[in-house]
Formats: C-alpha cells, structure tokens, sequence
C-alpha cells in the first residue's frame, strides 16, 4: 500500500496549467526520483505533495487520509520537507537549525530521543564540525547539507527533498542519496527532486520522468533511463550507457559545436 | 556518538547558567534602577530611605524612612507610579519590538519605525478630541489597541512578499503608514480645542511626566497579558525564522501564530502608547542587544527584552528628568536622539551582512 499517493493533480498559475492529470505514489521503503527539464512541473509536484501547494484538481492522500485535513503539527511528524534554498532570518547555530526539526515531537515520549537524533542526524549530513557555525555564514552546499540534517531529526516516515544534491560536492551529493536510500530501505518513502541523471538511475528505485506538467514515463531506472525518451524530452540528444553495471546518462556533445542546427542565434558574438 | 550526548548536555547546563544569569542580572539591574530613579529628582531621596518606605508601606519596620516632610508624598505620588510606568512601559516596547522582528523575519521591525505606535497615537487622540468615555479609564486605552492593531495588520500585509519582509519594503512602509498618521494627528489637532491641542503634542513627543496610579493600574495589566502571551509564543518564533514554508514542514500553523502575534504587538504598543505618548526606538536597541549578548533563541529574547526595556527606560526616563535641572525633556525625544544614528547604524550592518537590500 502506498504511503503517498495523488491522483489527477492539477495546479495552474494566471491560467497557465503547470500541471495536468498527475497520478504518482510513494510506497514506504522506496526511493523516488522526480527528474524531467527546467519547468516541467517537479518543484510544484512536490509543493502539492508536501501541502504547501493546493491543487487546482485531484487529490493527495497520506497514509490515507486527506492531506489538507492533517492539523500542521501532525503532518510534521508524517513528512519532512527539504526546499531547494533554505534561508534563515536570523544567525541561528546550525545545531539549533537541526534540533528546529525536533519541534513537532515536543511535548512527547520521543523528545526524550532529541539529543540522540540530533547528533545521529548532524552525523549522517556531516555536519558534526559545523555544529556551533552561525548558519547565515555557511557556503550554499553547506546550507544544504544542514538542511538536511534538520530533515532527518524530524524523523517522520516520508521524506521529500528538492533538488538537495545542486549545491554539493561530489562527495556529498554520494552521501546524502546514500544516506537517503538508507532511510528508504529502513521503510521510509523518500522522494527526491533531481537533475542528475546518473544519480537517479544510480539511487532511485523509481523513476518518474515529468514533462510539461504530465508524467512522460515512470518505472525503474532500466526501463525509464532510455535514450530515445530522454532526447525526446529534454529536446536534445542523450545518450545512455552502461559502466561497470552503472547506467550513466551523457548529453551528446562533440558535434554540436560545428553542427549550424545547434546554433540558436545566427548573430555572432560581439567580440568574436 | 556518547560522547557528542555528553557534550551537548554539558553545552546545555552552560545554556541554562547562561540564561539564569542573564535574566538574573537584568532583574538586579531593573531593582537597582527603579530604587535610584524613584530617589532622584528635585528632592533628593537617598536609596535607603527609598527602600525604608517601600519596606515600611508593605508592613516591615526596617529601614530609614524618607527624612523630608514631602519625602513620603513624593515618592508615593509622583516618583513611584512614575518608575513604575517607565518600566512598564519600556517593557511593552522592547518585547513587542522582540516579537515584531521575529514576525517579520527582519531585525529592523519596530513599533516606532513601521508606525504602529503613530497608528495607537491617532486612535488614542481620536478618543481625547471627541471626548469619548465608552469604558472609563480604560477608553484611551482601547482606543490606542484598537489604533494598533489595524495598522499593525496593514504594516503586515502591505510589506510582506514571499514570507518576508525586505528592509526597504519595510521602511518605506513605515514612511508611508507614519505620514498618513501624522496627517491624521494634524487633522486632530486642528479640531480639538487647546487642552486637546496640548495633550496631543505631548503625545507625539513622548513623556512619562504625569503618570497616575489609576493609569498605572490599566497599564500594568495589558503588560502582563502581553508578555505572558509573548513568552507562550517566542518558541515557535525560531522556527518562523527559517521562512513561512519551512516553519509550516516543523508543524507551525503559520498564520495561526502570525495573528496572535499581532495581536499581542498591538497590545504592548497600546498599552506603553495610551499614556505615555510615541517612545519610538526602544523596541529597535533592546532587542539587538539581547541578541549581541545571548544569540537569536525567542525563549530567551522575549523576557530578557522585557527586562532590559525595562531597565533601558527608567533610566531614559531619570536622564531625561534630571539632565537640566528643572526641566522635564520629553523621554521619546532623548529615545530617538539616540536611537536614530542606532537604526542608521543596523541599516548599514544589514545591507552589509546579508549582501544587498535583504
């Protein structure tokens, strides 16, 4: 059964539908890759997922029930939410920020647990050393990485985050999807806002591809991450291939210089 | 992993001194200071003798009573209800100036500065010109929570976009909202007779000068509500520093929260504007200070606000009655003296720290 499931969602803006008849689920214990191109309706997919988004169709049930009849601090101990960029009004310690993912279990047996997961989680994020930085002060990938500390002291059975990985390192961008994984096969049901492909196809169990606001395709990452869909929706050739058991998703890249089609204005460069 | 438990722990017991000794001394300080304010004046009252009478008032026989024949009289008629109202009153400033800034998300919020006090004003001098007495005593009172609330409201919804308030939207807000209420003040000031007229202008001046006890006894509770209130809130104030949505993910009911403390704002503005006048700035300093001294936490802000606003206007509150002998300067005169080059000064560390107008 699944934990998290909308159907035909539909959100539009002055008029202009960003998305139309989306059904999507998320079970407990999966991995969930939201991938498709620039405006294709993934933030606002998750900003219908997590509540904050009232869609202008469908409906979205968690652990079946309405979404929009959970009180606020009920729903914050049913699912955390990382946005993209996450600011702060004033010059919080970064462990203060992740124990902030602490406040919908005050007031219950678990708080007693809030020293522990807070240290657990700074740990999992690596965020252990930055724990008495002033969060203003950090760069955008470390801002990110606190983030999602806080999102995992909130301990809550579902896990949304957009585009956590834009800001990180290499290193990091490994971690949190495995640290994230991990909390998928622990029984959570995780859903991830990405744009790398390859890290997609390495740590989703599913994939579901949106295009302008519908989804395109949904399924494992073999049978999704194919390269006729994805040039067809990212409107540019793509090549899939195979390395050590690893799909990785490459643009095609060395004609497109010399190729005139590829050109978008036939106007050269001033200084050229 | 153990280790990182202890550590906190340890960091916690430090949090708590930390906090005991704050509020402690800011409790010390504020006695400290309304036993010299109440001394001091045209007639001299040694400290001891103004602890003699306080002491002798409440039935113990300890201590020198006030020596000169009017010692007594001044203090319980004039000094006392006086000190009392100062801190009540700078109280109610700094914590709405706490509670605003952590509503807005921007440390520059301030009754004075965004115009809620000017907003209490006009209500306030609305009810003195047309001599209105709907609740007795209380009538200038609700008339300046009634004056409060409204422009708080519009403050609010007129500077905030995408669940914060930019520096620039909010000072231009605050021109825009100060203007129209002095152009309501003026309108004021023109219908009203002479004693009108006089009683207007000491408002926008800003004066302890003349509390009552009566006056004491409508402004004293509407504090003690406010701060109460604003001490129940101040946890969830932190988690709406990380913006609307994200407070929402923690289980925030934003606009629950954002009403209240509204709410609460309008209060405390209206209970120090009813009878002292415009005090602008304190909410401003108090509240920056705090925060240079005991980090951003809400828990610990709101009442070491109230106790430092306190402390901060019964002193003003002395300099401003003794500082020309004979001579009673108007307090929200002495306040933006020194808190304008204040706000001048946050403005430029704002546009520095957070790169650009943010």
């Amino acid at each position: 059964m699944s934990l998290l499931s909308a159907r035909g969602i539909g959100v539009s803006y002055d008029g202009h539908p960003i998305l139309a008849g989306v059904d999507i689920d998320v079970r407990a214990g999966e991995l969930v890759a939201l991938v498709g191109p620039n405006g294709a309706g993934k933030s606002t997919l998750l900003g219908v997922l997590s509540g904050d988004v009232d869609p202008s169709a469908g409906t979205v049930r968690l652990d079946d029930r309405d979404l929009g009849a959970y009180p606020a601090r009920e729903l914050a101990r049913l699912r955390a939410v990382q946005l993209q960029k996450q600011g702060l009004a004033f010059g919080f310690r970064v462990e203060e920020v992740v124990r902030m993912g602490r406040s919908p279990w005050h007031r219950t047996p678990h708080e007693d647990d809030d020293d522990r997961v807070v240290a657990e989680s700074m740990e999992r994020a690596d965020v252990t050393d930055l724990a008495q930085r002033l969060y203003p002060t950090l760069s955008g990938g470390e801002q990110a990485r606190a983030s999602f500390a806080r999102l995992l002291a909130q301990a809550t059975p579902v896990l949304m985050l957009d585009e956590p990985t834009a800001a990180l390192d290499i290193r990091h961008q490994e971690s949190l999807l495995a640290v994230a994984r991990e909390a998928a096969r622990g029984g959570a049901a995780v859903v991830v806002v990405l744009h790398d492909l390859s890290l997609a196809a390495a740590y989703a169990d599913r994939i579901c591809v949106l295009s302008r606001g519908r989804v395109r395709a949904n399924g494992t990452p073999v049978d999704v991450l194919t390269s006729e869909l994805l040039t067809e929706v990212y409107e540019h050739p793509v090549e899939v291939i195979t390395h050590d058991g690893n799909l990785l998703v490459v643009p095609v890249r060395s004609r497109a210089v010399d190729n005139a089609e590829e050109v978008r204005c036939v106007t050269p460069w001033p200084h050229a | 992993m153990t280790a990182a438990v202890v550590e906190h722990q340890r960091a916690g017991i430090r949090a708590l001194a930390g906090r005991v000794g704050l509020l402690g001394g800011l409790t010390i300080a504020l006695v400290v200071s309304l036993v010299l304010a109440a001394g001091h004046g045209q007639l001299d009252i040694p400290p001891s003798e103004v602890l003699g009478s306080l002491l002798h008032k409440i039935g113990i026989d300890l201590g020198p009573v006030p020596q000169h024949p009017q010692g007594e009289n001044t203090l319980w008629q004039v000094r006392f209800p006086r000190v009392v109202m100062a801190a009540l009153a700078g109280a109610a400033l700094a914590t709405a100036g706490a509670l605003m800034q952590g509503v807005f998300g921007n440390p520059l919020a301030e009754p004075g500065v965004v115009g809620v006090s000017a907003g209490a004003a006009v209500a306030a001098a609305t009810a003195i010109v047309f001599q209105l007495t709907f609740a007795g005593t209380w009538t200038v009172a609700v008339c300046a929570f009634v004056g409060g609330l409204v422009t708080t409201m519009l403050v609010y919804y007129m500077s905030r976009d995408g669940g914060r308030t930019e520096v620039v939207t909010l000072v231009l807000t605050g021109i825009a909202v100060n203007a129209v209420a002095s152009a309501g003040l003026a309108f004021l000031m023109f219908l009203g007779d002479t004693q009108a007229r006089e009683e207007i202008v000491f408002w926008q001046l800003g004066s302890l000068n003349g509390s009552r006890w009566e006056q004491v006894a409508v402004v004293a509770p509407m504090v003690a509500v406010g701060i109460g209130a604003a001490v129940v809130l101040a946890p969830k104030l932190d988690l709406l520093a990380l913006g609307d949505r994200a407070a929402r993910h923690v289980g925030v009911d934003v606009e629950r929260l954002r009403m209240s403390v509204i709410v609460v704002v309008a209060l405390l503005t209206a209970a120090a504007v009813a009878f002292c006048g415009i005090i602008s700035f304190v909410g401003l300093v108090v509240p920056h200070l705090i925060r240079l001294l005991a980090g951003p936490g809400h828990r610990l802000l709101v009442p070491a606000s109230a106790l430092g606003g306190a402390v901060l206007l019964v002193l003003a509150d002395l300099w401003a009655r003794t500082l020309i002998a004979y001579a009673d300067l108007p307090i929200g005169m002495l306040t933006a003296l020194v808190g304008g080059p204040f706000f001048f000064w946050l403005i430029r560390r704002a546009r520095r720290t957070a790169g650009g107008w943010a």
